[in-house]
């Protein structure tokens, strides 16, 4: 139903797990998601004791009512006795009643908590390996996909022990010990009594794995139409522009005919199934009745047993129903906790080594060493290859080149967001793979091309790398990218939230706070990641400026394609499909009439040639 | 856009500060403001706009207040059958058995219309509601698709699909219920009338129980829905926070945040644990007083119903009758308090897709209006003022001719009302003075559909849809072959790259086009607008960094969809306003300055000063 991505894959495929799972990987799956819920050992231990006990109280019921019954009759001869025997009854009917409410208050209160617990524990090591995931993991998958996993897949998992677990000890008890104790009475009425188990329990579990499969095709039909209206609304001005509203509606007709029919078929296994339990359930207790009811008048039977035989039966009735419910949830667990535990065991592509050592900087020197590199969605294809240059400290280095010339890519080596397949990177000699990510990207800041503002106030944003700076250090990195003005200038400066849902600001805008956001932690390599194609061409060069004085301790590097950016650089690398082909200042390149001197002809005079013509 | 003030208290209240101590900045996840979840019991108003979409299936829904009525009729039955069974049967010895006999034959029959009852109860119900609720989203989709834009630009889509889907669901959910409500209630009454009816006595006790329950239950059931209440927000914060980390993980592994927000979602992941786990408290608090209660109702029938037996004024029977309902009778309560939160939660709902449905549609064809005939696709401004709220206007008095086929760049700072002015040509507003005229027909006198043929728009985001790149560019235009397509897509130069995807035009596009550059996106929408093949082009061009081979493409193309077309583009790069056949300079709402590039430059006005100040682009002016 719903149409592959292209190119990016689900997560599920990146991870080589399909639904149909051996019995082993399932079983695996259940010991695992056991183990978590046995991190709280109390809880469960008190969950599976109360149910023990709340089933036992569940069983008694029925006999202390069938004992009731007997006493009205045995004991006629001597009403006195039989009264007094009534209310020794009565009292244990309240008592045990009032334990039964007790245990089971505690199985439920018991088991619901270890699920909470369990999904505590899935969510944080679900959020931890997120963060922990390299790029080239993150870039393989929809974003959309891994949110799914983290929120439908994670529930569907931590319902394990109160719908699972627990429930299956419920039921053995109540089914096992009810069933024995009906047998011991009298096989042939307790056989009879127990003849709707199977098929309310085989119906029950079929229905409920029916519905699971369809279940998760209807969650991709509705899927299918969220997105019709998503994009309907999102788009809004589109179809408004080109009067699409019939083609829109006819979208949206189909998506929802097709998720109403499975609704439809959806209601039908239920129904289906729900009327064959009554049915059985209910033929069952006429035949005790007909049967018990024969014995009785033979004077084979008390008709307090066979009081005793139908309310069991009606006792019976709830906990033989969930049969279907544990299978389902049987299923669910292995499934959604096969895909969660698949993701959790992944490992990060990078991660500090096990002798990592904290970075430490000296001179400040950027050293590529014959660099190769190849994304690892693309083996095959070098996007760098053997790429050497040295940076040092005070110097700014341009990089240029036509688009996929590896110019990004390059800057995204240097804080480990991927790892060289080939040569090796230094700062101040150390291999940057020798040394802790934290200390690495705490010293290299990348201005990203696309900005991510999180939905928080200014301040938060601009202190996301150093969140206990001082106001005055905030401001000054906002001075310093030229974005000081515009936020003293809302009514809530500093505290005005912004982001997705927040102030609007203009692209520039946003670059602008990027780049102040960059600048808080003071770092020893600075790279701009063709960050300032928004920014207007004044503001880029008071930006320049100010961190003119900042530039004597590091080393910056900036990735553009609006060669007004890179002037003033002290050296310049053309790159074309990951090598460089020119280097040198502005005026040398100029002066080799190469590749650089096209572009920069085409971007100063093409326009105006143009115009001419 | 959001309340800041209110967003603003939320992130104070999360942080811990003292005067002079450093403050920690931080905050995973943004908080959402939730919506009101329980509205008023009952609301006429709501049952009767609701009640319209129930309307063409109350057959099915009579039908299946029927089929219930008889289901509850038939649960009531059984005990009565079985005391009878027990009384003038089985308690008579072997002269009873023909009313065993009578009793199962009875019991066969209860069985039948049992299982029929509760099989057309619930097939024609479940199927029904679907429908109610499938038709609900339909409307307000229809609805959505004339509404005016400025209510669409004002609200989040996101606010809009919770209600499409949340709040549908929600009312699915109480037309289910509701008619099982009536079922519990003639259940909840037959077991009264029963009881009464088999002795007065012993039933009035054993009802003694009752109102204990409700009295309970009615303490109950704020606390319980405070903690739903607040159980729902933290799952929000907590769900809201693990989606920020997914689409930030990038920048939180680059600013090495990795630690902290691990923390700082821990302690969100605490909070949602802790509400959870006294929301499940208060969940099972009830079920030992319900357990109790129902014990201390068997226990009364044991004790005064087996005195009344032994002292022969009970039949047997009877007690056995009783402790049947006993059981049964709490059902129906614990079913009804349920149905009331249901109920509180669909008229909240209900109110909000009334809000939706309610919102006024503003441009509509006149009555009388006609199919605007082929025109030569000028366009003109009439003294045009214009403004979204009536006393703020953001165009003032403006007037322009562009002749058929010329090209007439708009430029200006931002919010001086470019969009605004090309937004009323479409009439996706109406103006508030003057009149706007294409081809000489005023376009509040032709009809919206006819008005939309002659005018292609191209916007500053591309924006694609789901579905491939052949339905993309083709959309609405169905007499479009997929030759058509290809011939607009080679003349717009996007053919080469299309051709160098996996399955060429065939291509699915994810969500919103993302495997394409920024620089393909535009051109597979220019091709779309040239396959649309209107006589008027308004275009809004796009600003996002484009690299300088792919701009020079994206140049070209212009030009190609341009010829013989009449244009009107709001540019952002130079290169598009010198090659227009005129400039319009609007600043503030007002027209300041027209004339070509050489013109305005010798005027050295507001345009010659944003030239020579070598603006990439005209956007991030002022």
């Amino acid at each position: 139903m719903t149409p592959p991505n292209f190119p990016i894959r689900r997560p599920l495929e990146v991870m080589a797990i399909d639904d149909a799972k051996s019995w082993r990987a399932g079983l695996i799956t259940l010991w695992r998601m056991t183990r978590i819920a046995w991190l709280t050992p109390w809880q469960v231990t008190f969950a599976l004791v109360a149910t023990l006990f709340s089933a036992t109280m569940q069983l008694i019921i029925p006999r202390l009512l069938g004992r009731a019954i007997d006493q009205t009759q045995l004991f006629a001869s001597d009403p006195a006795a039989a009264k007094s025997a009534l209310m020794a009854t009565a009292v244990l009917v309240l008592i045990v009643s009032a334990l039964r409410g007790v245990f089971t208050t505690f199985q439920n209160y018991f088991s619901e908590a270890v699920n909470h617990h369990s999904g505590v524990e899935l969510r944080l090591r679900f959020y931890e390996q997120v963060q922990r995931l390299s790029y080239g993991f993150h870039d393989s998958v929809h974003s959309g996909d891994l949110i799914t996993l983290g929120l439908l897949d994670v529930d569907g998992a931590r319902q394990y022990f109160s719908t699972g677990l627990n429930r299956l000890v419920l039921l053995t008890i109540l089914i096992g010990f009810g069933g024995v104790m009906l047998l011991r009475i009298d096989p042939v009425l307790g056989l009879m009594s127990l003849s709707f188990v199977p098929i309310v329990g085989w119906s029950s579990s079929i229905a409920q794995l029916r519905l699971r499969l369809t279940w998760r095709d209807l969650q991709d039909r509705m899927s299918v139409l969220s997105r019709v209206m998503e994009e309907n609304l999102g788009g809004i001005r589109v179809v408004r522009a080109f009067y699409a509203g019939a083609h829109e509606q006819e979208k949206f007709d189909k998506a929802s005919d097709s998720a109403l029919d499975l609704a439809h078929e959806r209601v039908d296994i239920r129904v289906r199934s729900t009327g064959i339990m009554t049915l059985s359930f209910l033929v069952a207790m006429g035949l005790v009745l007909w049967v018990g009811g024969a014995k009785v008048m033979a004077g084979q039977m008390s008709v307090g047993t066979l009081t005793a035989f139908l309310t069991f039966m009606t006792i019976l009735q709830m906990p033989v129903r969930q049969l279907g419910l544990l299978v389902n949830s049987f299923a669910r667990t292995s499934t959604c906790g096969a895909r969660v535990f698949a993701f959790l065991d992944l490992d990060p592509a990078i991660a500090d080594a096990p002798d990592a050592k904290v970075l430490t900087l000296t001179d400040g020197v950027l050293r590529f060493e014959n660099v190769d590199f190849a994304y690892p969605s693309a083996p095959a294809t070098k996007v760098i290859s053997n790429l050497s240059f040295t940076a040092a400290r005070g110097q700014t280095i341009g990089l240029i080149g036509p688009p996929g010339s590896g110019k990004s890519t390059l800057s995204h080596l240097i804080p480990r967001f991927y790892d060289v397949t080939g040569g090796r990177i230094t700062l101040d000699g150390q291999d940057i793979r020798g040394v802790t990510l934290a200390s690495l990207r705490n010293a290299v800041s990348v201005v990203a091309q696309d900005v991510f503002l999180f939905t928080t106030t200014l301040e938060n944003n601009i202190a996301y790398a150093d969140p206990w700076a001082a106001p005055d250090q905030i401001e000054q990195a906002s001075q310093h990218a030229q974005i000081h003005a515009h936020i003293s200038g809302l009514s809530r400066t500093y505290r005005t939230i912004v982001g997705e849902r927040g102030a609007s600001l203009s692209g520039g805008q946003k670059q602008r706070v990027a780049i102040a956001r960059s600048l808080m932690p003071n770092p020893a390599v600075l790279v701009f990641d063709d960050s300032t194609a928004a920014v207007d061409a004044n503001t880029e060069a008071r930006i320049r400026t100010a961190l003119q004085k900042g530039a004597a301790d590091r080393v910056t590097l900036i990735v553009a394609h609006r060669l007004n950016s890179l002037l003033h650089a002290d050296r310049i690398l053309f790159l074309d499909k990951g090598h460089v082909i020119e280097q040198g200042t502005h005026a040398e390149l100029l002066a080799l009439r190469g590749r650089y001197r096209a572009l920069y002809d085409l971007q100063t005079h093409g326009s105006d040639r143009e115009a001419a013509q | 856009m959001i309340d800041q003030t209110a967003v603003e208290q939320d992130y104070q209240s999360d942080r811990e500060s003292a005067p002079g101590a450093p403050t920690l900045r931080a905050v995973v996840g943004s908080h959402r403001i939730e919506e009101e979840m329980f509205g008023r019991v009952f609301d006429p108003q709501i049952i009767r706009r609701i009640g319209a979409f129930v309307r063409p299936y109350r057959r099915q829904f009579v039908i299946s207040v029927v089929a219930v009525l008889v289901f509850t009729v038939t649960q009531l039955a059984i005990p009565m059958i079985i005391r009878r069974a027990i009384d003038k049967g089985v308690m008579v010895g072997p002269a009873g058995m023909p009313v065993l006999y009578q009793s199962l034959v009875a019991f066969g029959i209860v069985i039948a219309l049992n299982f029929v009852a509760s099989h057309v109860q619930e097939t024609v119900v479940g199927k029904a509601a679907e429908n109610v609720l499938f038709d609900i989203r339909r409307a307000m989709f229809a609805h959505l698709q004339r509404v005016s834009l400025s209510f669409m630009d004002k609200t989040e889509v996101g606010r809009l699909m919770s209600r499409l889907q949340g709040d549908v669901g929600s009312m699915q959910e109480f037309l289910e219920t509701s008619v099982l409500s009536v079922g519990d209630i003639v259940l909840l009454f037959g077991i009264i009338t029963l009881m009464l009816y088999l002795d007065p006595g012993l039933g009035l006790i054993t009802l003694s129980v009752l109102p204990v329950l409700f009295v309970v239950r009615i303490f109950w059931l704020p606390m319980a829905r405070d903690a739903f209440i607040k159980a729902h927000e933290t799952n929000s914060a907590v769900n809201g926070a693990l989606a920020e980390g997914i689409h930030a993980v990038r920048t939180v592994q680059a600013m090495g945040r990795e630690t902290l927000n691990a923390q700082l979602y821990d302690a969100k992941v605490q909070a949602n644990l802790a509400t959870h786990l006294w929301a499940a408290k208060l969940a099972q608090i009830l079920v030992p007083v319900v357990d109790t209660l129902t014990g201390l109702a068997m226990s009364l029938v044991v004790v005064l119903g087996g005195s009344m037996v032994l002292d022969h004024r009970l039949d047997v029977g009877v007690m056995v009758a009783f402790l049947f309902y006993i059981q049964r009778f709490f059902d129906p309560i614990r079913s009804l308090t349920i149905q009331y939160s249901v109920m509180q939660r669909a008229m909240a709902s209900g109110q909000r897709l009334i809000e939706v449905l309610d919102v006024a549609i503003s441009i509509q064809d006149q009555p009388g209006a006609v199919d605007l005939p082929e025109t030569d696709g000028s366009v003109e401004f009439r003294q045009v003022s214009f403004g979204y709220e009536p006393n703020q206007l953001v165009l003032q008095d403006i007037s322009f001719r562009v002749e058929p086929g010329q090209t007439v760049a708009l430029v200006g700072p931002t919010g001086s009302g470019k969009s605004s002015a090309m937004a009323l040509i479409h009439r996706f507003y109406d103006v508030t003075e003057g009149a706007v005229l294409v081809g000489g027909h005023d376009v509040r006198q032709v009809t919206q559909a006819s008005l939309g043929r002659q005018i292609a728009m191209v916007l500053q985001e591309p924006f694609l849809f789901t579905g491939t790149i052949l339905d993309n560019i083709r959309y609405n235009k169905d007499s479009a072959s997929r030759d058509d397509i290809i011939a607009a897509a080679t003349a717009l130069g996007a053919d080469p790259f299309i051709r160098a995807l996996p399955q060429g035009y065939d291509t699915m596009l994810g969500e919103r086009g993302g495997s394409l550059s920024t620089g393909q996106r535009q051109l597979l929408s220019f091709a779309r607008a040239l396959v649309a093949d209107a006589r008027i082009l308004v275009l809004d061009e796009a600003t996002a960094s484009i690299d300088s081979a792919t701009e020079q493409v994206i140049q070209r193309a212009l030009a190609i969809l341009l010829r013989g077309r009449t244009g009107l583009v709001i540019a952002h790069r130079l290169a598009t306003v010198r090659h227009a056949d005129k400039i319009m300079v609007l600043q503030a709402g007002r027209l300041v300055e027209s004339g070509t590039h050489a013109e305005l430059l010798r005027e050295a006005g507001l345009y010659a000063g944003l030239y020579r100040a070598n603006y990439a682009s005209f956007d991030d002016v002022g």
